[in-house]
């Protein structure tokens, strides 16, 4: 396979964040003003279209890597090289139809599918495709995977299973129950973003390994226990979401136990994190090396949140207000963001051959960091307000809910506008390179 | 292949067990003591719920969007009811889009919703926090 399928994998990737964030500050525009461009730009499209190009975002640009990786750094041909091309169209072609889809009001779908179901085949065979080309692959390549080629490998299964899931509803028998419904459709969701963490977690091993020159980074027993433990938690933890639905207890009792083994994640975070730290690389002023240690410090704020919000008792508090979003956002901006930017970097540094350092991106690096924390403070404090609005006021109307916390949107907003800038500034230099690559 | 691998395959195969069993009992759950099947009125109401994206702006039981308010139990609440959500789907206010639904339809919604409600209650006001972080939360058939 050349280079192509996967730097137009990045490429499309890259677009779709761009167009992502922009969403993301139409919708915020109508937290402040909600009859703004009410009739052409309605919140209840732009959160959609915003979710949706995110989660390309994140899945486009780690398959990419993940194409990539095999074939141009590891120099592992695929068995059946014509088929990145082929899911490449199968994706590009299907993201048109999904904002054909929303644009022309076709939203049969639920929330992060919000799109006609039908899209949904060509999306599992994009999948199938990416599986079968990979499995056949590297099990003929490689004896004794490194950790990282589990995880890939589990990330695309759990992909496709969870899809699945997302859509029995589609099943009439199965809608009818509808506490049922309810909970399995939350349970894929958790176990959905957990499949993408196994490939996007993945690529940061796999990138910490080789810019630390150390094969035992992903070959060690502590990495493939913290595999395992967070394949236990992808199946069984999804709790947080739906600890509040009347379902059976033992469904929920079982969640909470699961998602408490996290804390051996946090334990083992702080213990290991001196060694880390002291680390001292001559590579280590590289942007892919910022970008890791960047995603350390998220990786760290957010589980700590994540767990706090796995515990019932502040769960019963904290759902179902913009802790929620801070969580969701935090997440996806705070780690998987910043271990995709670390990937394009180091992509970007093969196939320029010289590595990008962190001199030339200091500001929107310090930008797109401390903004992050701002605008993850504001939705936070939204919740709080929120949370008390809901258990603690008696009778309060909704609305004055919101215009008492106007002045906190304005914040968010303000520092969403910051994220913006930053982000675009990196995803723009970044698209250059690879766009440029390609065409020469 | 070398025992490592072996031994990963085997953790796996382990986990992907205990994943079909767990999966197995959670889809044919009787989710309550009381399970609530939703009429065909209140199926053709969850259409036009999720075709009109009501749920980016709105939670059931916490889960959606929030720009706007949580409608588990809009229905039961005090002053609200048919007639309060119908006003709501006429008029669209503030970033409520107007909708221009037919009386059929309307009713649908109102039937969706109505049996939403009937499933629990969302703010759970009356659930027992316990002091190991476990919530017992309330359900709305036990007596
Ligand atoms: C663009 C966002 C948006 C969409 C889409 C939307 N709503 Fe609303 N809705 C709101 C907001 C905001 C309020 C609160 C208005 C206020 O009280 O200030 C509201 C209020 C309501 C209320 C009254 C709630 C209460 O407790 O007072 C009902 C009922 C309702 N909406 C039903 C629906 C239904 C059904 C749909 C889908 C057909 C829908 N809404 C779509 C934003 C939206
Ligand atoms: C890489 C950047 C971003 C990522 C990965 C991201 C991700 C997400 C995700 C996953 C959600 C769904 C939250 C949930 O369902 O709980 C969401 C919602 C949202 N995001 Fe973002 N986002 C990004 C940038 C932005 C920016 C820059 C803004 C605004 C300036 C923004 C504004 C919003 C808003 C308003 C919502 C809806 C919240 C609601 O339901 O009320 N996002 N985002």
């Amino acid at each position: 396979m050349k280079s192509k399928a996967s730097l137009l994998f990045i490429t499309f990737a890259l677009v779709a964040l761009l167009f992502g964030i922009l969403f993301g500050l139409f919708a915020t525009v109508q937290y402040i003003d909600p009859d703004f461009l009410k009739e052409y730009v309605p919140f209840s499209k732009m959160r959609p279209f915003h979710v949706t190009s995110i989660i390309s975002w994140i899945i486009l640009c780690a398959t990419g890597s993940i194409y990539f990786f095999i074939s141009k750094v590891e120099k592992i041909p695929f068995s059946l090289p014509k088929l990145p091309m082929i899911h490449l169209i199968v994706f590009f072609l299907t993201g048109i139809g999904i904002y054909i889809s929303y644009i022309t009001g076709n939203m049969e779908g639920r929330e992060y599918f919000a799109f006609t179901p039908i899209l949904l085949a060509p999306i599992l065979i994009g999948w199938v495709l990416f599986g079968i080309n990979y499995f056949i692959t590297i099990r003929k390549n490689i004896i004794n995977w490194p950790v990282y080629y589990w995880m890939w490998g589990t990330g695309i299964i759990f992909m496709i299973y969870h899809l699945c899931e997302a859509h029995l509803w589609l099943i009439p028998s199965f809608r009818e129950h509808f506490i049922k419904d309810m909970s399995v459709q939350w349970k894929s969701y958790g176990s959905f973003v957990g499949s993408w963490n196994m490939l996007v977690y993945g690529i940061g091993i796999y990138i910490m390994s080789k810019i630390k020159k150390d094969e035992s980074v992903a070959r060690k027993k502590t990495v493939f226990f913290f595999y395992f433990l967070g394949l236990i938690n992808l199946m069984l933890g999804w709790a947080h979401h739906t600890y509040i639905i009347p379902t059976e207890p033992w469904i929920r009792s079982l969640s909470y136990v699961v998602s408490m083994t996290e804390w051996i994640v946090l334990v083992h975070i702080i213990y290991s994190w001196k060694k880390s730290l002291s680390l001292k690389n001559k590579q280590d002023n590289c942007m892919a090396y910022k970008f890791l240690m960047a995603a350390d410090f998220w990786v760290f704020l957010n589980i700590i949140l994540a767990l706090l919000v796995s515990i019932p008792a502040i769960n019963f508090f904290t759902h179902g207000t913009h802790i929620t979003v801070a969580h969701s956002m935090g997440t996806t901006i705070g780690i998987n963001t910043t271990i995709l930017f670390a990937s394009v970097f180091f992509i970007v540094s093969k196939i320029r051959n010289e590595i990008l350092t962190f001199k030339n991106f200091k500001i929107s690096y310090y930008l797109f960091n401390v903004s992050l924390l701002l605008f993850l403070s504001a939705l936070f404090y939204a919740g709080v307000k929120r949370s008390n609005w809901m258990y603690f006021t008696k009778d309060l109307p909704f609305s004055e809910l919101q215009d008492s916390l106007y002045s906190t949107y304005i914040v968010f907003l303000i520092f969403g506008v910051c994220l913006v800038v930053a982000i675009s500034y990196l995803a723009t230099v970044l698209l250059k390179i690879v766009y440029n690559t390609l065409k020469a | 292949m070398n025992n490592k691998t072996k031994n990963s395959i085997i953790v796996i195969t382990v986990l992907v067990l205990i994943f079909c069993v767990y999966n197995f009992f959670i889809y044919t759950s009787k989710e309550s003591e009381h399970p609530i099947e939703l009429s065909s009125e209140a199926l053709l109401g969850q259409k036009l719920w999720q075709k009109n994206n009501c749920w980016s702006c709105h939670q059931i039981y916490g889960l959606g969007g929030y720009l706007g308010p949580d409608l588990t139990n809009v229905y039961s609440a005090p002053n609200k009811g048919s007639n309060y959500i119908k006003a709501f789907l006429n008029s669209g206010v503030k970033s409520m889009p107007k909708f221009d639904f037919s009386e059929e339809e309307k009713n649908a919604l109102v039937a969706f919703l109505q049996q939403i409600d009937s499933t629990g209650y969302y703010p759970n006001t009356e659930a027992d926090i316990k002091p190991y972080g476990w919530v017992e939360i309330k359900y709305k058939n036990e007596k």
